[in-house]
């Protein structure tokens, strides 16, 4: 017997994406951000979500899409992650749709390896595919890159000593 | 005996008391309910634990007495039934009675409970049941005849025997004023009454309804609040904070004279209302140094030794959770002082010292933050022995051992594993603690250094933030980029006009440093750090001096703002990897704001250990010394036929001694693996054309620069002083600053970064 979820629909670099209304705190229009500098460019900045702070995840850069123009402003989907919310930025937002667990399949093995890692599956809609895109996963991802961004600019940017711990007793234990 | 201790114990006890009635009554009606049981047992158990260790043996031993008796029901060896409750409910009252007493007359009191204890012990036992209900019910109205016959009166340990005996004695008299049925009767009534009769019934001088008001009002004037509850209300206040500086922002730019003087009473109100909320999370650190004057004087008991603690600053106040969180370092500090700290008589009065040691605990705040010193004026840290323990302990090296400065060698008490005790005691000597003292200080964004005179006495210093949550900051701006900077990192704002900025700050390597007040100080800018855009327009320079870990250095910002109360918020876990910010808060127009974590900031921009020693001075005397004073430390050292060379001590990672073995050599350049890095060698003797020193071992300057590290060798390390720079004569040859007359002989100032480019190591 087949289930039904409801999906949060979006788009993203002309890529009809999904998510579970279950997930989804709220949606909401473009926000002023705030830049978080020496973070990866996936981390676009950070929101004031009614006294919160919400860090925005740039989908298209998290999916390995060609960076959105200046003058496109992205919409906010702000998801519930692990701990605390997370907003979501996508091109614009669709309609939350009824789909049906026969409609759902694997994605392909030959996706693009950054979008195959955040797609729980492959949803066949009658007019076109939806993309159903784990939250949890991008997050992570985004995680992920923010920390290899920080370390790595860290070394080109300073050729300095960094700091030495005195823990460090191993010094020069041959004599 | 602390107060504030005793008094929590009491009021915690009478809530336990209240609810041992109810639960002792429910299980009556449902004695088979072992979970019930078990509670009561505990809570009993509990009553008894502290009253030991208060020394308050009658409440100690009536509770045993209970204790005894609530095991057997609860393991099930006999049945909970009338004659027991009521024994059990007799004890809470005594209890209570006891009690009473403690907190009305500090101390518990001639009323005896022997009869008590013996009934409990009685009721203990199948067949020996009945013997008990007499004694109960002479108990119960007992208080009366007990000051015509105090002869009667037994102690807790009094044997059981002698007991009994003593209460077949007593008159009968009580047994008219409680009859028979009383079982039944009080089965039924509600725990309180029930409570409010026996205590009647078995008090000695002031009437009943005067003590039951004095009760109430003890426990009225406070009320238990789950610290959930104020954190809640913490982070309302937090959000409370931001709307009113939004409102405060709008209403400056308004004409409307009533939202304007609105705003201004919102304003006072919310910056009360903040400070009280903030003020129920506060408490006087005498909560925590109550048990010390106990803890020093059955410690200094144990060690023979003659100890006097003074405390000053008791009423110092700091939140709830920073207080719970330096209790366990504090007590360990304390122990130290006693076992480590102060010698025994005979050794002070060889050292000429009074034959009482003395601890000082001192508590202040300054500049919003909390310091604490333990001083003792014992015999102090003696480095070579710390050095030599830590060099059999295999933590240091015996070359690190011999170039260790003072402070660096107190420093390594602060090692996991490190314990100087020569015997293992219980108190100390384990080598746990000391670390774990400083992470947990430092985990609350504390620090703590060690000061110690040979023969004189040690004085730890810990210094902590007042409170977590709503901090003051400073709001400077970059590049149309604001942050925060935590106010406790701030040491002094520097303003230099654009033209000024020109010539007074210089450049070496492409590493812009300023001398401010006779000495160097690090430049950073924060753009640059940051990786963000910069604007280079000529402009005024702002210069953010700031401090921390024991570094200093001075922020480039383009401008600067405000100062503000702002609220902490945490980054998302995906941000949390970025050590260069704090958190984030939301400034007065709603847009979100970093705050930078200036450790972090000072890492990633390379500020090293020189600029650590700098701070660490600084924390020895309080007043930034090497800012204010035209002295500087310099190193001196023989380097080939030169008679002396000096180099400042700041731009001085380390000092080593490597021997020739470990050199090794990459393409032309002598290196050696030096704590999991390579580092260059530079002899310094090559620079100057001279022959290199001989000999088994290398004595090497590890210089460090935001270039990394660089090992200079010379041929002999020969002091450290504390001059002034004046440099009679600049220049000379190239490699070297200029010469100066320190301790009446001509000394070169080598300079560092020139012999660095000099031997093509920049």
């Amino acid at each position: 017997m087949s289930t039904t979820t409801q999906l949060c629909t979006f788009t993203v670099c002309d890529l009809l994406f999904g998510v579970e209304v279950t997930q989804v705190q709220e949606v909401i229009r473009y926000q002023n951000m705030t830049c978080v500098p020496l973070a990866s460019n996936v981390i676009s900045g950070l929101i004031n979500l009614r006294g919160q702070i919400v860090t925005a995840v740039d989908l298209r850069i998290c999916l390995g899409l060609p960076p959105r123009e200046r003058d496109e402003l992205p919409m906010n989907v702000v998801v519930r992650g692990v701990d605390g919310s997370v907003s979501l930025l996508v091109d614009s937002i669709g309609d939350v749709i009824d789909v049906s667990s026969d409609w759902l399949e694997a994605p392909p093995p030959t996706m693009h390896a950054a979008q195959r890692d955040v797609i729980d599956a492959i949803c066949k809609l009658p007019e076109r595919l939806l993309l159903v895109l784990d939250p949890a996963c991008a997050i992570q991802i985004a995680t992920r890159v923010c920390e290899a961004a920080f370390a790595g600019a860290g070394r080109s940017a300073t050729t300095g000593t960094g700091v030495q711990t005195r823990k460090n007793s191993h010094a020069g234990s041959v004599s | 005996m602390s107060d504030d201790i005793l008094t929590e114990f009491l009021l915690e006890s009478r809530e336990n008391l209240d609810q041992l009635d109810r639960e002792l009554v429910a299980l009556e009606e449902d004695p088979r309910n072992t979970a019930r049981l078990a509670s009561v047992f505990r809570t009993v158990h509990s009553i008894k634990g502290t009253s030991g260790f208060f020394h308050l043996a009658k409440l100690e031993g009536v509770a045993h007495a209970g204790e005894s008796l609530l095991s057997k029901l609860r393991d099930g060896v006999i049945p909970l039934e009338g004659v027991r409750t009521t024994a059990l409910l007799a004890m809470v009252d005594a209890i209570r009675r006891l009690l009473v007493n403690i907190e009305t007359k500090g101390a518990e009191g001639d009323e005896h409970f022997g009869a008590l204890i013996e009934a409990l012990s009685l009721v203990c036992s199948d067949d020996t049941t009945t013997d008990a209900l007499p004694i109960l019910k002479e108990m119960t109205a007992s208080a009366k005849g007990k000051a015509a016959a105090p002869a009667l009166e037994t102690g807790p340990d009094e044997t059981a025997s002698g007991g009994a005996e003593a209460f077949d004695a007593l008159p009968s008299a009580s047994e008219r004023k409680l009859p028979a049925k009383q079982e039944p009767e009080l089965r039924k009534a509600p725990a309180p009454a029930q409570g409010a009769e026996i205590r009647g019934a078995g008090q000695a001088d002031p009437p009943a309804e005067n003590r039951a008001g004095d009760d109430r009002a003890a426990a009225d004037a406070r009320i238990r609040v789950d610290v959930r509850l104020l954190d809640k209300l913490m982070n309302l206040v937090g959000e409370l904070v931001l709307a009113r500086n939004q409102l405060l922002q709008h209403a400056s730019i308004s004409s409307d004279a009533g939202l304007v003087s609105s705003c201004q009473r919102l304003n006072l109100i919310t910056t009360e209302l903040q400070g009280g909320v903030m003020k129920t999370r506060m408490q006087p650190i005498d909560n925590v140094w109550s048990r010390f004057p106990r803890v020093v004087r059955d410690l200094s008991q144990a060690c023979d030794k003659q100890i006097k603690l003074e405390m000053e600053g008791k009423t110092t106040e700091l939140d709830k959770t920073i207080i719970e969180a330096i209790s366990d370092p504090l007590t360990h500090l304390v122990r130290n002082a006693v076992d480590h700290g102060i010698e025994s008589p005979s050794e002070r009065a060889r050292a000429g010292k009074p034959a009482v040691g003395v601890i000082k605990l001192r508590a202040f705040h300054e500049g919003g933050r909390v310091n604490i010193e333990i001083a003792d004026d014992g015999g102090g840290i003696d480095p070579e022995r710390i050095k030599a323990k830590a060099v059999e302990r295999g933590l240091i090296t015996l070359e690190r051992a011999r170039s260790m400065a003072l402070q660096e060698a107190f420093a390594l008490i602060f090692l996991p594993g490190f314990s100087t005790a020569e015997a293992v005691t219980s108190i100390s000597g384990r080598g746990v603690g000391m670390d774990v003292v400083k992470s947990n200080i430092e985990r609350l964004g504390g620090s703590v250094d060690v000061d110690s005179r040979l023969g004189h006495g040690t004085v730890i210093r810990i210094r902590i933030p007042l409170t977590l949550a709503i901090i003051p900051a400073l709001v400077v701006g970059t590049s149309n980029e604001r942050f925060a900077i935590p106010q406790v990192n701030l040491v002094e704002l520097v303003r230099l006009e654009a033209e000024q900025a020109k010539t007074t700050i210089e450049w070496l390597h492409g590493v812009p440093v300023l001398r401010l007040r006779g000495n160097l100080l690090t430049l950073v800018e924060l753009s640059r750090v940051l990786g963000i855009e910069a604007d280079n327009t000529p402009r005024d320079v702002n210069i953010v001096v700031l401090q921390a870990d024991e570094r200093r250095f001075g922020l480039l910002v383009d401008t600067i703002f405000d100062t503000e109360e702002i609220v902490v918020k945490p980054l998302g876990r995906e941000l949390k990897g970025l050590s260069t910010y704090a958190g984030a808060t939301i400034m007065g127009d709603g847009k979100v704001a970093l705050i930078l974590d200036v450790t972090g900031l000072a890492e990633r921009a390379g500020v090293g250990l020189a600029d650590r020693r700098q701070g660490a001075e600084t924390n020895s005397f309080g007043e930034p010394k090497s800012l204010s004073s035209p002295t500087e430390q310099l190193l001196l050292f023989r380097s080939g036929a030169r008679s002396r060379m000096a180099i400042p001590l700041r731009s001085v990672a380390r000092l080593e001694e490597f021997s020739r073995e470990r050199v090794e050599h990459v393409g032309r350049e002598d290196v050696v693996q030096y704590r999991g890095e390579i580092l260059r060698l530079v002899h310094v003797s090559d620079v100057f054309g001279e022959p290199r020193a001989e000999g088994p071992t290398l004595q090497v300057v590890v210089h460090s620069s935001v270039h990394g590290n660089v090992g200079l060798v010379v041929d002999a390390i020969e002091d450290v002083v504390e001059n002034e720079v004046n440099t009679a004569m600049r220049g000379g040859r190239a490699g070297i600053l200029g010469s100066a007359v320190i301790q009446g002989r001509v000394t070169e100032l080598l300079d560092a970064d020139a012999v660095r480019s000099l031997s093509g190591v920049s």
